[in-house]
């Protein structure tokens, strides 16, 4: 490698890092205590979900109550208010329906009811407050919405830009010196320089992986509303022209979903959408279907019922952005593999941290230095330490 | 290690050989847990924890070596 080709990376290192640390260390101190968020709620007294016997409510077992009489009993409680979701476990008869003022109302306004549909009793509501709430918010948008998601994007895709970076400088810092090399008692800087490219390069597939799906995450919205107007629509296409369907006029969700059963036996429903948010068309129950199988259960598949009517418009498989998107979810929150797994991923999550400080601590210490003093350095090994 | 083997430069096939087999262990680990339960999980916690324990090898090495 050339002197060129090291100072054109080193610059590339040193310039998307330095955009994107401070948000990256905000979003791994925030993510670390999301990781045990199911641990942390079980903990700080919210009701123990697990307990809760009976068959799961996604599943079509003995002793559920009806969809639609669980709907009426929420729909009698809150007046004035039309029925947007309705979402089911796989381990528990616990559900959620939520309800908003309008079909197409912002999440702020939703309320989401908890129901069990073994009792088929109201059992609370989720509340969007507390600790870990705020952590989420902080993480997913910095309490911006949309443009707070889509800048945190930014940054993933600088961060991984920096990864990528800071391994082609891997290849000439080690060129004399034996993996997993720590020289920690000659200087503070060598210890820290050897420290960040250690983690760097035994961590790096995990950050490139969490890291990017954290980028396709922050794109959910946009990737949504691309599949609502291009797939969705194309689905929907006969409906096109008609004026949306009252709520009045919503007819029942049990027949719908009996329907979709039909089509697609062995399915379970992850959630259910209503007419005229974002995940449906203005006509239409949109059935989220879940794989049969672990791999598969994240990849949603959307049956459209005529909401009136009770028939069944189309199945399509989700394009390939959308399976992307579903993929994103379990490998960017670590929550797929139960506690060990949350734990590598704690002790991973603790590892970019470090890189991230040491990254800081080394620019902070030379960084009156010219990049050709930056290179020799990267050249030898760490050495010939950059003069001030 | 010997002394020699610190002197002497090393080809990009031997620098990148550990950080490969960590990447390849990290995905299969990311991906495995995501295919199944049981002995899915435990491959994948198996080769997650590679790159958290080739950390703590390289700090007893170090340690070792004063």
């Amino acid at each position: 490698m050339t002197r060129g080709t090291i100072r054109a990376w080193y610059l590339v290192h040193k310039w998307t890092s330095l955009i994107c640390t401070l948000f990256l260390l905000m979003l791994c101190i925030t993510g670390l205590p999301l990781i045990f968020h199911d641990e942390i709620d079980a903990l700080s007294g919210e009701p123990d979900q697990s307990a809760v016997v009976g068959a799961a409510s996604s599943s079509d077992g003995p002793g559920l109550k009806p969809l639609d009489a669980m709907l009426a009993k929420v729909l009698a409680t809150t007046p004035g208010d039309v029925p947007v979701f309705m979402a089911f476990d796989n381990e528990t008869p616990l559900m959620t329906i939520t309800t908003a003022p309008r079909p197409g109302s912002k999440g702020a306004e939703m309320t989401i009811h908890v129901l069990n549909r073994a009792t088929g009793e109201m059992t609370g509501r989720e509340t969007e407050e507390g600790l870990m709430h705020f952590l989420l918010q902080l993480h997913t948008d910095m309490f911006l919405g949309l443009p707070g998601m889509l800048f945190l994007g930014m940054m993933g895709l600088l961060f991984f830009i920096a990864l990528v970076s800071g391994t082609v400088l891997y290849a000439p810092f080690m060129r004399k010196l034996d993996f997993g090399t720590l020289r920690v008692s000659r200087s503070e800087r060598l210890r820290q320089i050897d420290y960040h490219n250690l983690l760097g390069i035994v961590a790096l597939a995990w950050m490139s992986v969490v890291g990017l799906t954290g980028v396709i995450n922050a794109a959910a919205t946009p990737l949504r509303q691309m599949w609502q107007m291009g797939e969705l629509a194309e689905m929907t296409r006969t409906y096109k022209g008609q004026p949306p369907l009252p709520p009045s006029r919503y007819g029942s969700v049990d027949k719908a979903m009996a329907e979709v059963r039909k089509a697609r036996p062995g399915n379970n429903p992850q959630f259910i959408a209503f007419p005229g948010g974002s995940f449906s068309s203005q006509h239409h129950y949109a059935v989220f279907l879940q794989g049969t199988n672990k791999l598969t259960e994240h990849v949603l598949t959307p049956a459209l019922v005529d909401a009136e009517k009770g028939v069944l418009t189309d199945i399509r498989q989700m394009p390939w952005y959308m399976v992307a998107l579903s993929y994103s979810q379990p490998l960017h929150f670590g929550d797929y593999g139960a506690v060990p797994l949350k734990i590598l991923w704690a002790i991973l999550d603790l590892f970019t941290l470090y890189i991230l400080w040491t990254g800081i601590r080394l620019w902070l210490g030379k960084r009156r230095s010219s990049a050709d003093a930056h290179v020799s350095e990267v050249e030898s090994g760490g050495l010939v330490v950059p003069a001030e | 290690m010997t002394r020699k083997s610190k002197t002497s430069v090393r080809s990009l096939r031997a620098v990148f050989a550990a950080p490969l087999a960590m990447c390849v262990l990290s995905l299969i680990g990311l991906v495995s847990a995501l295919a199944g339960d049981g002995l899915a999980d435990w491959l994948s916690w198996a080769a997650l924890a590679v790159p958290v324990l080739a950390v703590a090898w390289a700090m007893r090495r170090r340690r070792r070596q004063g």
